[in-house]
Protein backbone atom coordinates (compact mmCIF):
# COMPACT_ATOMS: atom_id res chain seq x y z
CA UNK A 1 0.00 0.00 0.00
CA UNK A 2 1.17 3.48 -0.89
CA UNK A 3 0.27 6.73 -1.07
CA UNK A 4 -3.43 5.88 -0.02
CA UNK A 5 -5.05 8.73 0.97
CA UNK A 6 -9.11 9.19 1.34
CA UNK A 7 -11.90 10.46 4.16
CA UNK A 8 -14.95 8.98 4.65
CA UNK A 9 -17.70 11.79 5.84
CA UNK A 10 -20.23 11.35 8.35
CA UNK A 11 -22.58 9.26 7.74
CA UNK A 12 -21.81 7.88 4.46
CA UNK A 13 -21.43 4.65 3.26
CA UNK A 14 -18.83 4.16 0.80
CA UNK A 15 -17.86 1.10 -0.83
CA UNK A 16 -13.92 0.01 -1.69
CA UNK A 17 -13.44 -2.61 -4.73
CA UNK A 18 -10.23 -3.58 -6.22
CA UNK A 19 -8.60 -6.61 -7.32
CA UNK A 20 -7.58 -9.25 -5.05
CA UNK A 21 -4.26 -8.69 -2.52
CA UNK A 22 -4.71 -4.98 -2.89
CA UNK A 23 -5.07 -4.55 1.06
CA UNK A 24 -8.69 -4.11 1.07
CA UNK A 25 -8.53 -5.63 3.97
CA UNK A 26 -5.68 -4.42 5.63
CA UNK A 27 -7.17 -0.45 5.15
CA UNK A 28 -9.98 -2.28 7.59
CA UNK A 29 -7.98 -3.45 9.90
CA UNK A 30 -5.89 -0.14 9.61
CA UNK A 31 -9.08 2.16 10.38
CA UNK A 32 -9.62 -0.46 13.43
CA UNK A 33 -6.33 -0.10 14.68
CA UNK A 34 -5.93 -4.01 14.47
CA UNK A 35 -3.28 -2.79 12.40
CA UNK A 36 -0.40 -0.24 12.52
CA UNK A 37 0.49 1.93 9.54
CA UNK A 38 4.69 1.71 8.88
CA UNK A 39 4.11 5.50 7.66
CA UNK A 40 1.53 7.82 7.89
CA UNK A 41 -1.98 7.70 10.05
CA UNK A 42 -5.49 6.93 10.38
CA UNK A 43 -7.94 9.51 11.78
CA UNK A 44 -11.10 8.40 13.32
CA UNK A 45 -13.68 10.89 14.59
CA UNK A 46 -10.91 13.40 15.29
CA UNK A 47 -8.19 10.99 16.79
CA UNK A 48 -5.62 9.66 15.60
CA UNK A 49 -5.71 5.92 15.67
CA UNK A 50 -3.31 4.08 18.07
CA UNK A 51 -4.39 1.15 19.74
CA UNK A 52 -7.90 -0.16 18.82
CA UNK A 53 -10.12 2.87 17.67
CA UNK A 54 -13.08 4.33 19.46
CA UNK A 55 -16.50 4.00 17.90
CA UNK A 56 -15.71 1.36 15.37
CA UNK A 57 -17.39 -1.67 14.59
CA UNK A 58 -15.62 -4.26 12.57
CA UNK A 59 -17.87 -7.31 10.45
CA UNK A 60 -15.31 -9.67 9.58
CA UNK A 61 -15.19 -11.63 6.67
CA UNK A 62 -15.11 -15.06 7.96
CA UNK A 63 -17.75 -15.99 11.00
CA UNK A 64 -16.21 -14.19 13.91
CA UNK A 65 -19.13 -14.99 16.83
CA UNK A 66 -18.21 -16.30 19.45
CA UNK A 67 -19.10 -20.45 19.39
CA UNK A 68 -19.34 -20.84 23.09
CA UNK A 69 -21.86 -18.26 23.61
CA UNK A 70 -25.87 -17.99 22.65
CA UNK A 71 -27.24 -16.26 20.39
CA UNK A 72 -28.10 -13.60 23.32
CA UNK A 73 -24.90 -14.06 25.19
CA UNK A 74 -23.33 -13.09 21.85
CA UNK A 75 -24.57 -10.27 21.28
CA UNK A 76 -24.33 -9.29 24.73
CA UNK A 77 -20.79 -9.10 24.70
CA UNK A 78 -19.93 -5.59 23.29
CA UNK A 79 -21.89 -3.83 26.20
CA UNK A 80 -20.62 -6.13 29.00
CA UNK A 81 -17.18 -5.11 27.82
CA UNK A 82 -17.76 -1.65 27.88
CA UNK A 83 -18.92 -2.14 31.79
CA UNK A 84 -22.77 -1.69 30.49
CA UNK A 85 -24.78 -4.06 34.08
CA UNK A 86 -25.99 -7.12 33.13
CA UNK A 87 -29.89 -6.69 32.66
CA UNK A 88 -29.15 -2.96 30.80
CA UNK A 89 -27.03 -5.25 28.01
CA UNK A 90 -29.81 -7.98 27.95
CA UNK A 91 -32.39 -5.67 27.52
CA UNK A 92 -30.76 -3.60 24.51
CA UNK A 93 -29.83 -7.45 23.13
CA UNK A 94 -33.39 -8.89 22.76
CA UNK A 95 -34.27 -5.70 20.75
CA UNK A 96 -31.22 -5.46 18.68
CA UNK A 97 -31.83 -9.91 18.14
CA UNK A 98 -35.35 -9.23 17.34
CA UNK A 99 -34.53 -6.02 14.82
CA UNK A 100 -32.14 -8.42 12.61
CA UNK A 101 -35.08 -11.32 12.77
CA UNK A 102 -33.52 -13.74 14.83
CA UNK A 103 -36.51 -13.42 18.21
CA UNK A 104 -36.72 -16.90 19.04
CA UNK A 105 -33.44 -17.90 18.53
CA UNK A 106 -32.02 -16.18 21.59
CA UNK A 107 -30.73 -19.37 23.22
CA UNK A 108 -28.97 -21.41 20.64
CA UNK A 109 -25.45 -21.72 19.73
CA UNK A 110 -23.90 -20.64 16.51
CA UNK A 111 -23.89 -24.20 15.20
CA UNK A 112 -27.25 -24.66 15.33
CA UNK A 113 -28.05 -21.96 13.18
CA UNK A 114 -27.56 -21.21 9.16
CA UNK A 115 -24.63 -18.96 7.35
CA UNK A 116 -27.35 -16.18 7.35
CA UNK A 117 -28.54 -16.57 10.88
CA UNK A 118 -24.68 -16.26 11.91
CA UNK A 119 -24.21 -13.45 9.68
CA UNK A 120 -27.59 -12.02 11.27
CA UNK A 121 -25.91 -12.40 15.07
CA UNK A 122 -22.26 -10.79 13.76
CA UNK A 123 -24.70 -7.92 12.84
CA UNK A 124 -26.54 -7.50 15.78
CA UNK A 125 -23.65 -7.95 17.47
CA UNK A 126 -21.93 -4.95 15.60
CA UNK A 127 -24.36 -3.01 15.73
CA UNK A 128 -25.69 -2.84 19.18
CA UNK A 129 -22.28 -0.77 20.10
CA UNK A 130 -23.53 1.85 18.03
CA UNK A 131 -20.39 2.49 16.04
CA UNK A 132 -19.78 5.69 14.55
CA UNK A 133 -17.63 3.79 11.92
CA UNK A 134 -19.08 0.85 10.69
CA UNK A 135 -16.25 -1.39 8.94
CA UNK A 136 -17.46 -4.48 6.60
CA UNK A 137 -14.92 -7.09 5.10
CA UNK A 138 -16.91 -8.74 2.23
CA UNK A 139 -19.45 -9.64 5.26
CA UNK A 140 -21.91 -11.54 2.87
CA UNK A 141 -19.66 -13.09 0.22
CA UNK A 142 -20.09 -16.52 2.01
CA UNK A 143 -24.31 -16.13 1.55
CA UNK A 144 -25.60 -17.73 -1.13
CA UNK A 145 -27.51 -15.05 -3.46
CA UNK A 146 -30.97 -14.87 -1.93
CA UNK A 147 -30.02 -14.69 1.46
CA UNK A 148 -27.66 -12.06 0.42
CA UNK A 149 -30.07 -9.90 -1.33
CA UNK A 150 -32.27 -9.99 1.88
CA UNK A 151 -29.36 -9.29 4.24
CA UNK A 152 -28.18 -6.26 1.92
CA UNK A 153 -31.25 -4.94 2.10
CA UNK A 154 -31.53 -5.55 5.78
CA UNK A 155 -28.33 -3.65 6.34
CA UNK A 156 -29.28 -0.59 4.17
CA UNK A 157 -32.28 -0.41 6.32
CA UNK A 158 -30.33 -0.78 9.62
CA UNK A 159 -27.71 2.05 8.64
CA UNK A 160 -30.44 4.26 7.62
CA UNK A 161 -31.70 4.33 11.01
CA UNK A 162 -28.49 5.10 12.35
CA UNK A 163 -25.86 8.05 11.54
CA UNK A 164 -22.78 5.86 10.94
CA UNK A 165 -20.25 5.70 8.59
CA UNK A 166 -19.93 2.54 6.91
CA UNK A 167 -16.98 1.22 4.81
CA UNK A 168 -17.99 -1.48 3.16
CA UNK A 169 -15.24 -3.88 1.20
CA UNK A 170 -15.78 -6.06 -1.63
CA UNK A 171 -14.73 -7.45 -5.00
CA UNK A 172 -18.62 -7.56 -6.15
CA UNK A 173 -19.29 -4.08 -7.72
CA UNK A 174 -22.81 -4.83 -8.43
CA UNK A 175 -22.81 -4.95 -4.57
CA UNK A 176 -20.86 -2.12 -4.07
CA UNK A 177 -23.05 0.04 -6.08
CA UNK A 178 -26.15 -0.99 -4.81
CA UNK A 179 -25.42 -0.37 -1.40
CA UNK A 180 -23.05 2.68 -1.58
CA UNK A 181 -22.93 6.38 -1.48
CA UNK A 182 -19.89 6.40 -3.34
CA UNK A 183 -17.39 3.71 -4.57
CA UNK A 184 -13.38 4.02 -4.44
CA UNK A 185 -11.67 1.84 -6.84
CA UNK A 186 -8.51 0.81 -5.70
CA UNK A 187 -5.23 -0.23 -7.84
CA UNK A 188 -3.55 -3.43 -8.12
CA UNK A 189 -0.86 -3.69 -5.37
CA UNK A 190 0.51 -1.09 -4.12
CA UNK A 191 -2.80 0.23 -3.42
CA UNK A 192 -3.86 3.61 -3.87
CA UNK A 193 -7.26 4.85 -4.82
CA UNK A 194 -7.62 4.84 -8.66
CA UNK A 195 -10.75 6.57 -8.83
CA UNK A 196 -13.74 8.04 -6.99
CA UNK A 197 -17.56 7.79 -8.01
CA UNK A 198 -20.53 9.27 -6.40
CA UNK A 199 -23.62 7.29 -6.89
CA UNK A 200 -26.24 9.17 -6.89
CA UNK A 201 -29.07 6.46 -6.98
CA UNK A 202 -32.36 7.64 -5.07
CA UNK A 203 -32.54 6.46 -1.16
CA UNK A 204 -34.41 4.07 -0.06
CA UNK A 205 -33.30 1.70 -2.18
CA UNK A 206 -33.81 -1.82 -2.61
CA UNK A 207 -30.39 -3.73 -3.72
CA UNK A 208 -32.84 -6.16 -5.90
CA UNK A 209 -34.71 -3.25 -7.89
CA UNK A 210 -32.12 -0.86 -8.41
CA UNK A 211 -30.12 -3.15 -10.97
CA UNK A 212 -32.31 -2.37 -13.47
CA UNK A 213 -32.06 1.58 -12.91
CA UNK A 214 -30.34 2.55 -16.19
CA UNK A 215 -28.44 4.92 -14.45
CA UNK A 216 -27.02 1.96 -12.17
CA UNK A 217 -25.90 -0.17 -15.87
CA UNK A 218 -24.51 3.18 -16.78
CA UNK A 219 -22.23 3.65 -13.72
CA UNK A 220 -21.72 -0.17 -13.53
CA UNK A 221 -19.99 -0.52 -17.24
CA UNK A 222 -17.54 2.72 -16.27
CA UNK A 223 -16.49 1.70 -12.90
CA UNK A 224 -16.09 -1.71 -14.34
CA UNK A 225 -13.87 -0.53 -17.02
CA UNK A 226 -11.38 1.14 -14.18
CA UNK A 227 -11.76 -1.98 -12.22
CA UNK A 228 -11.13 -4.73 -14.90
CA UNK A 229 -7.92 -3.28 -16.08
CA UNK A 230 -6.67 -3.28 -12.63
CA UNK A 231 -7.89 -6.93 -12.45
CA UNK A 232 -5.63 -7.52 -15.32
CA UNK A 233 -2.49 -6.05 -14.16
CA UNK A 234 -3.11 -8.46 -10.42
CA UNK A 235 -3.91 -11.43 -12.76
CA UNK A 236 -0.69 -10.49 -14.68
CA UNK A 237 1.01 -10.72 -11.80
CA UNK A 238 -0.12 -13.63 -9.99
CA UNK A 239 1.05 -15.79 -12.78
CA UNK A 240 4.37 -14.05 -13.25
CA UNK A 241 4.65 -15.09 -9.42
CA UNK A 242 3.33 -18.46 -10.17
CA UNK A 243 5.79 -18.90 -13.01
CA UNK A 244 9.15 -18.17 -11.37
CA UNK B 1 -0.97 -34.39 21.58
CA UNK B 2 -4.80 -34.96 20.87
CA UNK B 3 -6.19 -32.60 18.74
CA UNK B 4 -9.90 -31.25 19.12
CA UNK B 5 -12.73 -31.73 16.22
CA UNK B 6 -13.65 -28.52 14.84
CA UNK B 7 -16.41 -26.98 15.95
CA UNK B 8 -16.96 -24.46 13.89
CA UNK B 9 -18.36 -26.52 10.85
CA UNK B 10 -21.14 -29.07 10.51
CA UNK B 11 -24.38 -29.11 8.44
CA UNK B 12 -26.90 -27.35 11.20
CA UNK B 13 -30.25 -28.94 10.97
CA UNK B 14 -32.78 -26.61 10.81
CA UNK B 15 -34.32 -27.06 14.07
CA UNK B 16 -35.84 -23.40 14.94
CA UNK B 17 -39.56 -23.45 16.59
CA UNK B 18 -41.03 -22.77 13.09
CA UNK B 19 -40.18 -26.68 11.66
CA UNK B 20 -43.47 -27.87 11.25
CA UNK B 21 -43.88 -31.60 13.44
CA UNK B 22 -42.89 -34.69 12.67
CA UNK B 23 -45.12 -35.91 9.72
CA UNK B 24 -45.93 -39.38 8.80
CA UNK B 25 -43.07 -41.59 7.45
CA UNK B 26 -43.44 -42.60 4.04
CA UNK B 27 -43.29 -46.51 3.24
CA UNK B 28 -39.70 -46.03 1.91
CA UNK B 29 -38.50 -44.10 4.85
CA UNK B 30 -40.27 -46.67 7.14
CA UNK B 31 -38.03 -49.39 5.03
CA UNK B 32 -34.74 -47.34 5.48
CA UNK B 33 -35.43 -47.16 9.03
CA UNK B 34 -35.90 -50.70 9.64
CA UNK B 35 -32.95 -51.62 7.47
CA UNK B 36 -30.96 -49.16 10.01
CA UNK B 37 -32.14 -51.34 13.16
CA UNK B 38 -31.70 -54.68 11.56
CA UNK B 39 -27.87 -53.41 11.00
CA UNK B 40 -27.39 -51.91 14.23
CA UNK B 41 -28.65 -55.19 15.94
CA UNK B 42 -26.33 -56.84 13.79
CA UNK B 43 -23.48 -55.01 15.07
CA UNK B 44 -24.54 -55.67 18.30
CA UNK B 45 -24.49 -59.17 18.04
CA UNK B 46 -21.08 -59.17 16.38
CA UNK B 47 -19.52 -57.12 18.93
CA UNK B 48 -21.03 -59.94 21.67
CA UNK B 49 -19.59 -62.58 19.64
CA UNK B 50 -16.23 -61.39 19.01
CA UNK B 51 -15.98 -61.25 23.12
CA UNK B 52 -17.87 -64.83 23.35
CA UNK B 53 -14.86 -65.84 20.70
CA UNK B 54 -11.73 -65.14 22.27
CA UNK B 55 -13.02 -65.99 25.91
CA UNK B 56 -14.46 -68.94 24.66
CA UNK B 57 -10.69 -70.26 23.06
CA UNK B 58 -9.11 -69.18 25.67
CA UNK B 59 -11.17 -71.60 28.07
CA UNK B 60 -10.73 -74.05 26.00
CA UNK B 61 -7.46 -74.46 25.66
CA UNK B 62 -7.17 -73.93 29.38
CA UNK B 63 -9.17 -77.03 30.07
CA UNK B 64 -7.70 -79.21 27.33
CA UNK B 65 -4.40 -78.31 28.52
CA UNK B 66 -3.53 -76.80 25.68
CA UNK B 67 -2.49 -73.33 27.74
CA UNK B 68 -0.95 -73.81 31.17
CA UNK B 69 -4.01 -72.65 33.49
CA UNK B 70 -0.88 -71.70 36.21
CA UNK B 71 0.84 -69.55 33.60
CA UNK B 72 -1.94 -68.05 31.61
CA UNK B 73 -5.18 -68.65 33.73
CA UNK B 74 -8.74 -69.25 32.68
CA UNK B 75 -11.82 -67.46 32.04
CA UNK B 76 -13.62 -68.88 34.30
CA UNK B 77 -11.10 -69.19 37.45
CA UNK B 78 -10.69 -65.01 36.97
CA UNK B 79 -14.64 -65.06 37.06
CA UNK B 80 -14.78 -66.83 40.25
CA UNK B 81 -11.81 -64.78 41.66
CA UNK B 82 -13.97 -61.69 41.27
CA UNK B 83 -16.92 -63.37 42.76
CA UNK B 84 -14.54 -64.27 45.84
CA UNK B 85 -13.39 -61.05 46.12
CA UNK B 86 -16.44 -59.14 46.09
CA UNK B 87 -18.27 -60.86 47.90
CA UNK B 88 -16.06 -62.48 50.78
CA UNK B 89 -13.12 -59.84 50.36
CA UNK B 90 -9.27 -60.30 49.16
CA UNK B 91 -6.59 -61.83 50.85
CA UNK B 92 -5.67 -58.29 50.80
CA UNK B 93 -9.41 -57.18 52.74
CA UNK B 94 -12.16 -55.84 51.31
CA UNK B 95 -12.06 -55.35 47.55
CA UNK B 96 -14.27 -52.00 47.81
CA UNK B 97 -11.78 -50.53 49.86
CA UNK B 98 -9.01 -51.13 46.72
CA UNK B 99 -11.35 -49.53 44.52
CA UNK B 100 -11.67 -46.86 46.86
CA UNK B 101 -8.31 -45.61 47.58
CA UNK B 102 -6.99 -46.13 43.64
CA UNK B 103 -9.68 -44.17 42.69
CA UNK B 104 -9.18 -41.53 45.11
CA UNK B 105 -5.79 -41.72 44.46
CA UNK B 106 -6.84 -41.30 40.86
CA UNK B 107 -9.11 -38.67 41.13
CA UNK B 108 -6.53 -36.46 42.97
CA UNK B 109 -3.76 -36.71 40.54
CA UNK B 110 -6.62 -35.79 38.02
CA UNK B 111 -7.93 -32.94 39.67
CA UNK B 112 -4.21 -31.37 40.99
CA UNK B 113 -2.90 -32.24 37.42
CA UNK B 114 -5.37 -30.40 35.59
CA UNK B 115 -5.53 -27.51 37.76
CA UNK B 116 -1.91 -26.64 37.23
CA UNK B 117 -1.21 -27.90 33.61
CA UNK B 118 -4.36 -25.38 32.83
CA UNK B 119 -3.15 -22.96 34.56
CA UNK B 120 0.61 -23.30 32.71
CA UNK B 121 -0.29 -23.99 29.74
CA UNK B 122 -2.31 -21.01 29.88
CA UNK B 123 0.37 -18.43 31.30
CA UNK B 124 3.16 -19.81 28.77
CA UNK B 125 0.77 -19.05 25.95
CA UNK B 126 0.02 -15.62 26.90
CA UNK B 127 2.94 -14.98 28.37
CA UNK B 128 6.44 -14.85 25.66
CA UNK B 129 9.05 -14.30 28.25
CA UNK B 130 7.66 -16.95 30.45
CA UNK B 131 7.37 -19.46 27.43
CA UNK B 132 10.96 -18.84 26.46
CA UNK B 133 12.56 -19.06 29.54
CA UNK B 134 10.55 -21.94 31.29
CA UNK B 135 10.39 -23.94 27.72
CA UNK B 136 13.35 -25.88 27.69
CA UNK B 137 12.78 -27.39 31.23
CA UNK B 138 8.83 -28.49 30.39
CA UNK B 139 10.45 -30.62 27.70
CA UNK B 140 12.89 -31.30 29.65
CA UNK B 141 10.34 -32.62 32.40
CA UNK B 142 8.24 -33.99 30.05
CA UNK B 143 10.94 -36.34 28.86
CA UNK B 144 11.76 -37.87 31.81
CA UNK B 145 10.37 -41.22 32.06
CA UNK B 146 8.13 -40.53 34.80
CA UNK B 147 7.65 -44.13 35.95
CA UNK B 148 10.84 -43.51 37.49
CA UNK B 149 10.07 -41.13 39.79
CA UNK B 150 7.66 -43.48 40.77
CA UNK B 151 10.39 -44.81 43.86
CA UNK B 152 11.69 -41.65 43.86
CA UNK B 153 8.10 -40.35 45.46
CA UNK B 154 7.87 -43.48 47.48
CA UNK B 155 11.15 -42.40 49.06
CA UNK B 156 9.99 -38.79 49.62
CA UNK B 157 6.41 -39.21 50.65
CA UNK B 158 6.22 -42.62 52.04
CA UNK B 159 3.79 -45.82 51.12
CA UNK B 160 0.45 -44.07 51.75
CA UNK B 161 -1.41 -42.01 49.04
CA UNK B 162 0.65 -39.08 48.52
CA UNK B 163 3.39 -40.57 46.18
CA UNK B 164 0.80 -42.04 44.01
CA UNK B 165 -1.19 -38.66 43.58
CA UNK B 166 2.24 -36.99 42.62
CA UNK B 167 3.28 -39.69 40.22
CA UNK B 168 -0.21 -39.38 38.61
CA UNK B 169 -0.21 -35.51 38.78
CA UNK B 170 3.16 -35.31 36.92
CA UNK B 171 1.76 -37.68 34.12
CA UNK B 172 -0.96 -35.90 33.98
CA UNK B 173 0.12 -32.70 34.06
CA UNK B 174 2.29 -32.51 31.01
CA UNK B 175 -0.77 -33.82 28.66
CA UNK B 176 -2.78 -30.98 29.85
CA UNK B 177 -0.18 -28.03 29.75
CA UNK B 178 0.29 -28.90 26.47
CA UNK B 179 -2.98 -29.22 24.87
CA UNK B 180 -3.90 -25.94 27.49
CA UNK B 181 -0.79 -24.00 25.92
CA UNK B 182 -1.64 -25.33 22.27
CA UNK B 183 -5.24 -24.52 22.44
CA UNK B 184 -4.28 -21.05 23.80
CA UNK B 185 -1.61 -20.68 20.65
CA UNK B 186 -4.53 -21.86 17.95
CA UNK B 187 -7.24 -19.20 19.03
CA UNK B 188 -8.64 -18.29 15.74
CA UNK B 189 -6.96 -14.28 15.20
CA UNK B 190 -10.21 -13.33 14.38
CA UNK B 191 -12.08 -14.22 17.10
CA UNK B 192 -9.41 -11.96 19.13
CA UNK B 193 -10.01 -9.38 16.99
CA UNK B 194 -13.83 -9.34 16.78
CA UNK B 195 -13.57 -9.48 20.87
CA UNK B 196 -11.38 -6.25 20.67
CA UNK B 197 -13.44 -4.49 18.48
CA UNK B 198 -16.00 -5.03 20.47
CA UNK B 199 -14.06 -3.78 23.84
CA UNK B 200 -12.63 -6.39 25.52
CA UNK B 201 -9.53 -5.37 27.68
CA UNK B 202 -6.75 -7.79 28.48
CA UNK B 203 -8.56 -9.69 31.22
CA UNK B 204 -11.70 -10.41 29.03
CA UNK B 205 -9.89 -11.24 26.22
CA UNK B 206 -7.74 -14.24 28.36
CA UNK B 207 -11.08 -15.47 30.70
CA UNK B 208 -13.78 -14.69 28.03
CA UNK B 209 -12.31 -15.24 24.44
CA UNK B 210 -8.66 -17.55 25.40
CA UNK B 211 -10.09 -20.03 28.06
CA UNK B 212 -13.51 -21.02 26.58
CA UNK B 213 -11.65 -21.05 22.62
CA UNK B 214 -8.90 -23.25 24.21
CA UNK B 215 -11.40 -25.52 26.15
CA UNK B 216 -11.90 -27.42 23.19
CA UNK B 217 -8.48 -28.32 23.26
CA UNK B 218 -8.22 -29.30 27.40
CA UNK B 219 -11.25 -31.04 27.43
CA UNK B 220 -9.86 -33.19 24.32
CA UNK B 221 -6.82 -33.54 26.89
CA UNK B 222 -9.21 -34.78 29.48
CA UNK B 223 -9.52 -38.52 28.47
CA UNK B 224 -5.77 -39.57 28.04
CA UNK B 225 -5.43 -37.27 31.09
CA UNK B 226 -7.50 -39.34 32.65
CA UNK B 227 -6.14 -42.39 31.90
CA UNK B 228 -2.57 -41.18 32.46
CA UNK B 229 -3.72 -40.78 36.45
CA UNK B 230 -4.88 -43.99 36.60
CA UNK B 231 -1.66 -45.44 35.29
CA UNK B 232 0.13 -43.34 37.62
CA UNK B 233 -1.70 -44.50 40.64
CA UNK B 234 -1.27 -48.27 40.00
CA UNK B 235 2.23 -48.20 38.73
CA UNK B 236 2.95 -46.24 42.16
CA UNK B 237 1.00 -48.73 44.08
CA UNK B 238 2.76 -51.46 42.29
CA UNK B 239 6.05 -50.20 43.40
CA UNK B 240 4.93 -50.00 46.90
CA UNK B 241 1.64 -49.79 48.81
CA UNK B 242 -0.81 -51.22 51.47
CA UNK B 243 -3.75 -50.48 49.37
CA UNK B 244 -5.12 -50.34 46.17
CA UNK B 245 -6.12 -52.34 42.91
CA UNK B 246 -2.18 -52.13 41.76
CA UNK B 247 -0.98 -53.73 45.25
CA UNK B 248 -3.55 -56.62 44.84
CA UNK B 249 -1.93 -57.10 40.97
CA UNK B 250 1.60 -57.25 43.05
CA UNK B 251 0.16 -59.42 45.83
CA UNK B 252 -1.10 -61.78 43.24
CA UNK B 253 1.86 -61.79 41.45
CA UNK B 254 3.57 -62.59 44.25
CA UNK B 255 1.83 -65.56 45.03
CA UNK B 256 1.98 -66.86 41.37
CA UNK B 257 -1.75 -66.49 41.10
CA UNK B 258 -2.53 -65.49 37.29
CA UNK B 259 -6.40 -66.03 37.83
CA UNK B 260 -5.68 -62.82 40.43
CA UNK B 261 -3.62 -60.73 38.29
CA UNK B 262 -6.34 -61.00 35.48
CA UNK B 263 -9.07 -60.36 38.53
CA UNK B 264 -7.15 -57.11 39.37
CA UNK B 265 -6.95 -56.18 35.42
CA UNK B 266 -10.84 -56.88 34.78
CA UNK B 267 -11.51 -54.94 37.81
CA UNK B 268 -9.46 -51.91 36.68
CA UNK B 269 -10.83 -51.93 33.61
CA UNK B 270 -14.05 -51.50 34.43
CA UNK B 271 -12.82 -48.77 36.52
CA UNK B 272 -11.24 -46.68 33.86
CA UNK B 273 -14.22 -47.37 31.44
CA UNK B 274 -16.70 -46.15 34.27
CA UNK B 275 -14.31 -43.07 34.12
CA UNK B 276 -14.22 -42.23 31.18
CA UNK B 277 -17.70 -42.40 30.64
CA UNK B 278 -17.97 -39.68 33.55
CA UNK B 279 -15.38 -37.70 31.73
CA UNK B 280 -17.24 -38.00 28.41
CA UNK B 281 -20.13 -36.34 30.34
CA UNK B 282 -17.78 -33.64 32.25
CA UNK B 283 -16.59 -32.64 28.53
CA UNK B 284 -20.50 -32.47 27.63
CA UNK B 285 -21.23 -30.38 30.48
CA UNK B 286 -17.98 -28.00 29.55
CA UNK B 287 -18.34 -27.63 25.83
CA UNK B 288 -22.26 -27.59 25.60
CA UNK B 289 -22.01 -25.38 22.39
CA UNK B 290 -20.49 -28.52 20.30
CA UNK B 291 -23.04 -30.42 18.25
CA UNK B 292 -23.35 -34.36 20.13
CA UNK B 293 -22.45 -36.05 17.17
CA UNK B 294 -18.58 -34.65 17.09
CA UNK B 295 -17.70 -35.66 20.56
CA UNK B 296 -19.60 -38.86 20.24
CA UNK B 297 -17.35 -42.30 20.55
CA UNK B 298 -18.05 -45.31 19.51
Amino acid sequence: MRDLTFEVARGEFCAIVGPTGSGKSTTLNLIAGLERPSRGQVVVLGEVVTDGARGVGYMFQTDAIFPWKTVLQNVCTGPLYRGVPRHVAQRQAHEWISRVGLAGFEDRYPNQLSGGMRKRVALAQTLINEPAVLLMDEPFASLDVQTRTLMENELLELWSGSSASVVFVTHDLEEAIALADRVLVFTAAPATVKQSYRIALPRPRNVAEVRFDPRFTQLYERIWEDLRDEAVIAYERSLKAIRS
Amino acid sequence: MTKPSSHMSGPSRPSGPDVPPDEPLTDAEAAEEAHARRRHRLERFLQVAVFCAIVGAWELSAQTGLADPFFFGKPSGIAATIWRWATRGTPQGPLWQHVAVTLEETILAFGIGVLIGVVAGFALARNRTLATVLGPYVRMGNAIPRVILGSIFVIWLGLGMASKVALGVTLTFFVVFFNAFQGVREVDPNLTNNARILGAGPRQLSFDVMLPAALGWITSSLHTSFGFALVGAVVGEFIGATHGLGYLVAAAQGAFNANGVFAAMVILSVVALIADALVTWLERRLTPWRPAAMTQTF
